[in-house]
């Protein structure tokens, strides 16, 4: 795997380059949050980048959520918000 | 089934795991790695899947180590160890959720010695506005960085207290951010008198110096941000000068994108308490592991290096690898010497051509080198300290715990209700109840309750699915793993 | 000095000072930590009737629960929720001893069929046999309602209610040893000087043994360890009821020391999804036990398949107050006079916390209490030796 390929988030279309994590890949392509929080419907996405904080909570191929910064991006990934 | 049974198990493939790692395995040992990341490396070599790799100093080296442990060790990644048990004939067993194409599957190693090289994660204070996206830990800039070539942000601010300020915000800037300021809430002289001068690394600090120059960042102490602000994304913060105790003297607003923030680093050493080892508080309040001059924890077979027995940064981390390497070779030499029909089961490698451990002494240059990066250590957490002030920055309404979404008015409401310690603020507010079980609030709790932090209890250290949970049978072990391929 | 001093801020030394001060009397709790330190802050809420077997206890539970729904309307602020039990059962056979236990009890319940189920819980695996729903089990945040209860007595003018004792909390504060004035208990010495006092209440949960031998009186109160699972919060609730097995009513009765587990399941309103219980003695022991948790894991998957991919995150474990005949120890002790017991709940503290204190307040006013007090009398295990 050494050619970008592409995840989608909502079906809008994210490149990646190979390695990245999903997190990397949304902060790259702009998208800072991809949930909100239980009560506060607070916006959140990356903090602390290395799988502590669980901020990042993400919602791919509609699996129980995993921290976005720590799951390896593959080809055809679907994210949900 | 038990995966293995190993002489070393590693937990973290950080400078200090891959270090006592591959030491160990050159004396003959059957090591096993296990890292919850995709690559190793570490927070300090976190590299890309693929070149270009950045220009971080000793990567090259420490590249050389992975390949040359890769040949004579088992490496996992993508293995978050969430708990460690410790049986009474003493062998003990590393529980790790593997997770691979998603699905999530138990994997238990059985071991005769555990290295623990779990390493540190940024320490953050709260502020109104700080759970705004596009503020991030200055440690998670630097890891989208080196780790997938992503620039945090256009414009950013860089804030926060310690030596690690410095790395990030040229790192920043020379990936083409504009970097609006480094806000150093600690020190009074700027990098002219940069501690990092009076402890010897002139030629560091004033790298950095030229650096920052260069990319016109200007580079102020006595500031901090206090505030971020934004409606979905954070556009801007507000700096303040502080006075020596981090009270707010005056304000101004900020234009940014991005804010890379951190206050030093929290080690994580929960796998130690889980096992009962030891701890102490290092120089500045964090509770890390206690470890002797060989890296041994008070817990027979357990050691410990780098981050988890105090902060140091990443040459204290390799050296204290290599040293507990070596100390764990000499201890199973001292087995094999001793108990012969014991040794052959523990230490005498499958491969018919590895080496047969032989006894190790620990050199004493490396001793007197790790003593003095030890007391280089301190005096960096000593002129680094966290100042009460910044209690001072926070409104009702500002989240302490971000997980739960405990308000500063919550955690107040439980001390009045007789929460007299970080334990109780948690059981009364659930503050640190959440998600990542108050690694984030932890340290800022303890502060709002007037005593330094306590070791942290987390008997499950990571998360773990229930059927993943459930598939462990009687005797610790687990049962077949998951094969049933995923259909979505 | 004050009229009852209550050694322990758990939930049942909260209750303690709450109906004492209510009743008029000048209150010092005293804790060596927190409030809600000690086993309160470790336990799950559950306010049952329906685990309990005809007798002194369910009379007790009975009591408390009337009492509960009435603090949830003076006090509250402890997320008090009537949900419902459901105790189902795997086969055809325990589904009638179920309902027999339930005629029995002659309290609230009603038989639900197999088919029915689903219609209580939309998750429950397939193939149970049925099972009996209890409309008064209750839930309570244990340490908020420990919290509340102090602060409220507390909460007036002076640290009293109107026409209520005052209540002082002293956190902190360890008690060491017991005042005397002749016979009499007349106080408790602690590690930051004596604090005199009419009646003391010996409210200190599993340490309960521990208060009692420092007047030189035997209770017989041991730890009997216990884990509970903390999922991640989910998006929506999938469990409505607190619902249990057949077996958690047959564990709980238990004498063995060696580890029972049975699945107990419930929401939280935080979202989470408590997992327990497990039980064993095995002293005061924190260590972690992963074969536990795994058992937990798989009683808990196995009555709701919904939950496999739900993660946990968290875990905790605390040390039921255990007496050998499961039941509270409440009422004077006539071994050492002044000194009164409020201890040894076991795995129903919570639940019992309300009635305990109410016929302890009632004791101690010398006023008829509302229940036969003579099943919890400190004295009992002695007598059961020597007969
Ligand atoms: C986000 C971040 C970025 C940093 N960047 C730099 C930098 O650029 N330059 C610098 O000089 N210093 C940096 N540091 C400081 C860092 O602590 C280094 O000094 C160095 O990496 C420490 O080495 P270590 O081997 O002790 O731990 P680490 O390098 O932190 O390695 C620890 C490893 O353990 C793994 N691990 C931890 N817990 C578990 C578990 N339960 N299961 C499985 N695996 C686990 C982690 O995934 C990690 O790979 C950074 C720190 C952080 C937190
Ligand atoms: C896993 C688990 C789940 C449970 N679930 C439930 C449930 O769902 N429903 C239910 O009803 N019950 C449940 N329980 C049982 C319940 O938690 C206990 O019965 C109850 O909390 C006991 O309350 P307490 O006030 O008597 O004791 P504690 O809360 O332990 O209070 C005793 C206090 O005394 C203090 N103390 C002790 N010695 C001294 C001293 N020398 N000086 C000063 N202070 C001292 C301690 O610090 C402590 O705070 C559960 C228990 C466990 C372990
Ligand atoms: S950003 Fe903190 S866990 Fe992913």
């Amino acid at each position: 795997m050494t050619e970008p390929f592409q995840i989608t988030i909502d079906g809008h279309p994210v490149p990646v380059t190979p390695g990245q994590t999903i997190g990397a890949a949304l902060h790259a392509a702009g998208r800072r949050s991809w949930r909100t929080t239980r009560f506060g419907g607070r916006p959140r996405g990356l903090f602390c980048g290395i799988g502590v904080c669980f901020d990042c909570l993400i919602t791919v191929n509609g699996r129980p959520p995993e921290r976005a910064c720590l799951l390896p991006a593959r080809p055809g990934d679907e994210v949900t918000t | 089934m038990l995966l293995g049974d190993w002489d070393l198990v590693v937990i973290g493939g950080g400078p200090a795991g891959v270090a006592g790692a591959l030491t160990a395995a050159l004396h003959g040992l059957r090591v096993a790695v296990v890292d919850a990341g995709a690559r190793l490396g570490g927070q300090y070599f976190r590299h890309r899947a693929a070149p270009p790799h950045s220009s971080t100093p000793g990567f090259g080296r420490f590249l050389g180590q992975v390949r040359a442990l890769r040949e004579r060790a088992e490496v996992l990644t993508e293995h978050q160890v969430w708990s460690v048990t410790r049986q009474v004939d003493g062998r003990l067993t590393v529980h790790c959720a593997a997770r691979d194409g998603g699905r999530e599957r138990p994997v238990a190693l059985g071991c005769r010695r555990l290295l623990i090289a779990t390493g540190a994660h940024d320490r953050v204070l709260p502020f109104p506005g700080w759970d705004l996206p596009g503020v991030l830990t200055a440690g998670g800039a630097q890891a989208l960085l080196k780790g997938h070539g992503v620039v945090a942000g256009s414009r950013v601010v860089v804030a926060g207290t310690g030596p690690f300020l410095l790395p990030v915000a040229v790192g920043l800037a020379e990936a083409g951010a504009r970097v609006a300021g480094v806000y150093e809430a600690g020190g009074g002289l700027g990098l002219a008198r940069h501690p990092l001068r009076a402890l010897g690394k002139a030629g560091e600090a004033a790298g950095y110096g030229v650096a920052l120059a260069r990319h016109g960042v200007p580079y102020r102490t006595r500031r901090a941000v206090i505030a971020a602000h934004g409606e979905h994304e954070l556009e801007a913060v507000t700096v303040a000068r502080l006075d020596r105790d981090w009270r707010v003297l005056g304000t101004r607003r900020v234009t940014c994108d991005t804010l890379a923030t951190g206050y030093g680093f929290i080690p994580q050493i929960e796998l130690g308490v889980q096992l009962g080892c030891d701890t102490r508080h290092d120089a500045d309040g964090s509770p890390i592991l206690a470890v002797d001059h060989g890296q041994r924890t008070s817990v027979p077979g357990v050691w410990a290096a780098g981050e988890p027995t105090g902060v140091g940064g990443w040459r204290l981390a390799e050296l204290e690898g290599r040293l507990a390497g070596l100390s764990i070779a000499a201890a199973a030499a001292a087995v094999a010497a001793t108990a012969p029909a014991v040794a052959a089961a523990a230490a005498v490698p499958t491969a018919a051509n590895a080496p047969v451990p032989v006894p190790v002494p620990v050199p004493s240059v490396l001793l007197r080198r790790r003593r003095s990066a030890r007391a280089f250590a301190a005096a960096l957490l000593e002129a680094y300290p966290v100042r009460s002030g910044w209690q001072g920055w926070l409104r009702d309404d500002t989240l302490v715990c971000r997980c739960e979404e405990v308000p500063l008015a919550r955690v107040r409401e439980a001390q009045e209700l007789g929460a007299t310690d970080a334990r109780s603020i948690k059981l009364l507010a659930r503050a640190g109840m959440g998600w990542c079980q108050g690694r984030i609030c932890g340290y800022p709790v303890a502060c709002l309750a007037g005593e330094p932090p306590a070791p942290p209890r987390r008997p499950v250290a990571q998360p773990i699915s229930l059927a993943a949970l459930a598939a462990f049978d009687e005797d610790g072990t687990r049962t077949e793993p998951h094969t049933t391929e995923d259909p979505a | 000095m004050s009229d009852v001093i209550v050694v322990g801020a758990g939930v049942v030394g909260a209750a303690c000072a709450y109906y004492a001060a209510r009743a008029g009397l000048d209150v010092t709790v005293v804790d060596r930590g927190p409030v809600a330190g000690g086993t309160t802050g470790a336990g799950e809420g559950n306010v049952l009737v329906s685990d309990k077997e005809p007798g002194p206890e369910l009379d007790l539970a009975l009591l408390s629960n009337r009492l509960w729904r009435e603090l949830d309307r003076s006090v509250g602020g402890f997320e008090f929720e009537a949900k419902g039990g459901l105790v189902v059962a795997e086969t055809a056979d325990v589904r009638l001893q179920l309902a027999d236990l339930a005629a029995k009890q002659g309290i609230q319940h009603e038989n639900v069929p197999a088919h029915a189920l689903r219609d209580l819980e939309p998750h429950l695996a397939d193939g149970l046999a049925g099972g009996v729903l209890y409309p008064q089990d209750a839930q309570v945040q244990p340490m908020l309602a420990a919290a509340r209860l102090l602060r409220h007595s507390a909460g007036g003018r002076g640290g009293r209610l109107p026409g209520g004792g005052a209540v002082r909390l002293r956190l902190g504060v360890t008690v060491t040893g017991l005042l005397r004035s002749g016979e009499r208990v007349s106080g408790v010495r602690t590690d930051q000087g004596d604090l005199p006092g009419g009646a003391v209440v010996n409210a200190a949960g599993t340490w309960g043994g521990r208060i009692a031998a420092l007047a030189g009186v035997d209770l017989p109160v041991q730890p009997r360890r216990g884990f509970i699972l903390v999922t991640e919060p989910l998006g929506e609730p999938l469990i409505r009821h607190k619902v249990y097995t057949a077996a958690y009513v047959t564990n709980v009765a238990s004498d063995s020391a060696d580890l029972e587990t049975s699945a107990v399941i419930e929401g939280t309103p935080a979202g989470t999804v408590l997992i327990g219980a497990s039980r064993e003695r095995v002293g005061f022991d924190r260590t972690t036990s992963p074969p536990v948790l795994a058992r937990l894991a798989a009683q808990a998957v196995a009555l709701f398949p919904v939950l496999r991919d739900v993660r946990v995150i968290r875990s905790y474990c605390g040390f039921r107050p255990y007496c050998p005949d499961h039941l509270p120890v409440i009422g004077a002790d006539p071994r050492a006079p002044g000194l009164y017991h409020a201890c040894g709940h076991e795995g129903a503290g919570i639940g019992l916390a309300p009635a305990t204190g109410h016929l302890l307040a009632q004791l101690i006013q010398g006023h008829r209490p509302d229940l036969d007090p003579h099943p919890f009398r400190p004295d009992r295990f002695q007598a059961e030796e020597s007969r």
